[in-house]
């Protein structure tokens, strides 16, 4: 059985690699972005210099020949049905395939700002954006960067690395508002704001405006009438599913493309994965999950596998220096009355534990590791607060010697 | 500018390290590493050049061992200021981080007082200049029968006191510390070559090769150098006691040799020298047999590994890129498993620079 996965990211690459575990089919990964996987988040760490593109990429080239999966760098123009399905490509001759998956991801979300088309105005998503970048950093001195969500921290960390003065507009009143409770979202608030980012909260994107002298953007206006200076404007508002492919080849998409839970779209033998996929509950577009969906899918194949089933809830990331994890629901709207919250003196270190009923239902770091068997396994057993409060210390990931946490 | 950089530390972030020439192998590392595998070269065997130099240090060299300063006194003090002023560098990098802060005013204090305040007044009282922070089979001699059975039989109580010291660090300590806290109680905490390695080689550390064709060769070589000093050492020991016999001759010849493909051109010129190309630690993963039986004690006998945070890894490679023994972390990280390499020395420089907090050194 010869098997083509389209797209190379993390969830199309993990199938590949479970699928060879699992059996001896044929792989073929056709992708078109970069010849071999990488690591897309990562990408910052290659624009702030701490890394090369090449230690990106988590597997040595010559790992596919190694393992059988043939990889081919090219991009998918249409999928046919042709007594099997056959894959056009753009270049050279099409490829035959008794099953098909979509591992296709996502791509900016835009809202046809005017002057969106302006040079110096780009994403930060793929790796076309990445070597953008480059050439939009020359000379640059001002940039704006819209939308206060993880890839729009992440540009502007970016930015301030290579010297450039970095104003952020945010649509909450302050920074990750829309997901962390107040004392949090105040902490990064500061914390952003101490490292020299402008911070525009409660603030929206009005239009993007060119220089007087020819096409490049020169200044942004925000919602509130403010001219901002802009040599480069990152628009970070957002990713949704990348359908175009799926949708050419009459495979049923919405927002996403639609799959039921063993992800198996509205064509036989076409399946679907990762950020692309849309499921009855949604879209689930984050690096774990697409690796989870990886991994689930070649069951699936080989095996006839059951339904895919999420585990309890987990997210990370990083403002400039400060760290974040979550198990579990937060409520943005979290206080005393449903949840314990911790801080120390430095206003770099906080942990919340929510519950309900005394049992709890969530756990929250920011600069405190927690390791993520313990947090689960207490949201998932629904362990008391109480217990919870005094086992604590076996939660904690930090490195040794490191400050206790006395939540 | 690109000087600066190197000395001036920015803060545990990593900034611009690929670009600088420095520290991504530019003309301004491969000069440094020629002048530092010049250096060695005349330390070893070409030390008139130097006599100027050594005898500025006269006045100290009097001060401390009380008498001139030759080459190895010109080498051990510009070692320990090494370690001292890039060490104070370490400790202003990674000030937020109390493990490196810990560690590295650790190696700062066991290289100034162990590997060169207490062996010069050592010297100077007329006794034997010996090194407490150093063992077979990283310095073989120590357990050769001329220099152990000379210093267990002594009727001077601190020479006696330097045999069993040896004897006790290598048979029992090693083993035992070993098996609590992994190799990093000596390769990252005590170590002569670990302190100039964490310290002076700190903006090298990306420089190790990571490839699996690499991991090979280290295997190879490193317990190739084990074994043969082994047999070097139970040679001597043969001869030793069986003056008679026909290897006899050989044994100080083998020893002779070892000291000086190892010893000096491994450890030291190349060791040394190629910090800037292949980072700090080519010699200790390379070369040392101390660090190659720790390692076997590690990966076989010990509580200490490094434990994943379950699914939390993005494989993004800032624990491969700064490990400086070269070894893949983000390969195990990233399909949730613990790091049990007999290479890891400790540093724990992968679980900081994490960004998701992925990485923890445990002893359990
Ligand atoms: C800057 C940034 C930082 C991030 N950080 C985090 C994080 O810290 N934690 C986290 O959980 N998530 C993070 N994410 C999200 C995470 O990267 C994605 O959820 C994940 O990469 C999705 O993987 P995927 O395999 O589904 O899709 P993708 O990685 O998007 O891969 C899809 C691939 O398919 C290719 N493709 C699409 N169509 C075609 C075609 N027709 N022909 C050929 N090839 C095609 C694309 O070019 C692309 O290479 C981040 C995302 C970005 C952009
Ligand atoms: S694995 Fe981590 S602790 Fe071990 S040597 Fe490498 S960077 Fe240091
Ligand atoms: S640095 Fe952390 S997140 Fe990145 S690959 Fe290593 S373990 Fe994974």
């Amino acid at each position: 059985m010869r098997i083509v996965i389209i797209g190379n990211g993390v969830a199309g690459i993990t199938a590949a690699r479970h699928l060879r575990k699992l059996s001896d089919h044929e792989i073929i990964v056709v992708s078109d972005e970069a010849p071999y996987h990488f690591s897309r988040p990562a990408m910052m760490y290659v624009s702030m210099g701490h890394m090369t593109f090449d230690n990106t990429k988590p597997y040595e080239d010559w790992f596919w020949k190694k393992n059988r999966i043939e990889v081919v760098h090219n991009k998918v123009r249409l999928i046919r049905k042709d007594g099997g399905l056959v894959i056009d490509l753009e270049s050279g001759p099409s490829i035959d395939a008794d099953v098909v998956i979509l591992a296709t991801g996502s791509e900016p979300a835009w809202y046809g700002w005017q002057g969106e088309h302006l040079p110096g105005v780009q994403g930060y998503v793929n790796k076309h954006d990445l070597d953008l970048l480059e050439r939009n950093l020359a000379g640059a001195r001002n940039a704006v960067v819209v939308g206060g969500g993880l890839i729009g921290i992440e540009a502007a960390e970016v930015l301030h690395s290579r010297g450039v003065h970095v104003a952020m507009l945010v649509r909450e009143p302050a920074f990750y508002r829309k997901v962390f409770p107040e004392e949090e979202s105040t902490m990064v608030t500061q914390h952003i704001s101490r490292q020299g980012i402008e911070l525009r909260c409660s603030t929206e994107l009005e239009k993007i405006v060119a220089g007087e002298n020819g096409g490049r953007v020169d200044h942004v206006i925000s919602s509130s009438g403010e001219h901002i200076q802009a040599d480069i404007v990152i628009l970070a508002t957002g990713v949704k599913p990348r359908i175009d492919l799926a949708r050419a080849s009459g495979v049923d998409v919405s927002r996403g493309i639609l799959v039921n839970d063993r992800f198996e779209t509205s064509i036989p033998n076409i399946y679907a994965i990762g950020d692309c996929a849309e499921f009855e509950t949604g879209v689930q577009q984050l690096w774990y999950t697409a690796r989870a969906h990886g991994e689930h899918v070649a069951r699936v194949i080989v095996e006839g596998a059951g339904p895919y089933v999420r585990g309890t809830y987990f997210n990370s990331a990083k403002f400039f220096d400060l760290e974040w994890q979550v198990y579990g629901v937060i409520p943005p709207e979290s206080d005393e009355s449903n949840s314990v919250y911790w801080s120390d003196d430095s206003s770099t270190r906080s942990v919340r534990i929510a519950q309900s009923n005394g049992v709890v239902s969530g756990v929250h770091g920011i600069g405190v590791r927690l390791r993520q068997e313990t947090c689960v396994h207490w949201i998932e057993n629904g362990t008391m607060i109480d217990v919870v409060r005094k086992q604590f210390q076996e939660a904690v990931f930090d490195p040794e010697f490191t400050r206790k946490v006395s939540v | 500018m690109n000087y600066i950089e190197l000395t001036v530390p920015d803060s545990m972030r990593n900034h611009g390290t690929m670009w600088s020439r420095w520290k991504n192998r530019g003309v301004p590392a491969y000069l440094l590493a020629l002048v530092l595998t010049g250096f060695y070269v005349m330390v070893y065997w070409f030390p008139e050049p130097l006599a100027p130099l050594a005898s500025l240090l006269d006045p100290l060299a009097h001060l401390l061992r009380g008498s001139v300063a030759d080459r190895w006194f010109l080498y051990g003090t510009i070692y320990t200021v090494a370690v001292l002023v890039m060490g104070a560098r370490m400790l202003l990098r990674y000030r937020t981080q109390r493990y490196h802060v810990y560690r590295t005013l650790t190696l700062m204090t066991v290289q100034l007082m162990m590997s060169y305040l207490i062996p010069a007044l050592l010297a100077r009282m007329g006794s034997k200049e010996f090194y407490f922070s150093y063992f077979w089979p990283l310095k073989p001699e120590y357990l050769f029968p001329s220099n152990i059975s000379a210093l267990v039989q002594s009727d001077n109580g601190l020479l006696m006191f330097m045999g069993f010291w040896t004897i006790a660090m290598t048979v029992v300590a090693t083993p035992v510390l070993t098996y609590f806290y992994g190799k990093r109680w000596y390769c990252s905490w005590v170590c002569g070559c670990g302190a100039l390695a964490e310290t002076a080689g700190d903006p090298f550390r990306q420089n190790s090769d990571k490839t699996l064709a690499a991991w090979k060769i280290e295997r190879w070589m490193v317990h190739s150098v084990l074994a043969t000093i082994v047999a070097v050492t139970g040679l001597i020991w043969w001869a030793n006691i069986d003056p008679t016999s026909p290897i006899a001759p050989y044994a100080h010849e083998a020893n002779r040799v070892y000291g000086f493909l190892i010893g000096s051109v491994f450890s030291g010129v190349i060791g040394v020298g190629f910090y800037p190309l292949m980072g700090a630690r080519v010699w200790c993963r390379f070369g040392c047999p101390m660090a190659a039986v720790l390692g076997l004690l590690q990966k076989y006998a010990s509580r200490f590994r490094i434990t994943t945070n379950g699914s939390q890894c993005i494989s993004c490679g800032n624990c491969s890129t700064y490990c400086e023994m070269g070894i893949d972390v983000r390969a195990y990280a990233q399909r949730g498993e613990d790091i049990k390499r007999a290479s890891c020395v400790g540093c724990g420089v992968c679980a900081t620079v994490c960004p998701r907090g992925v990485l923890k050194l445990e002893n359990h």
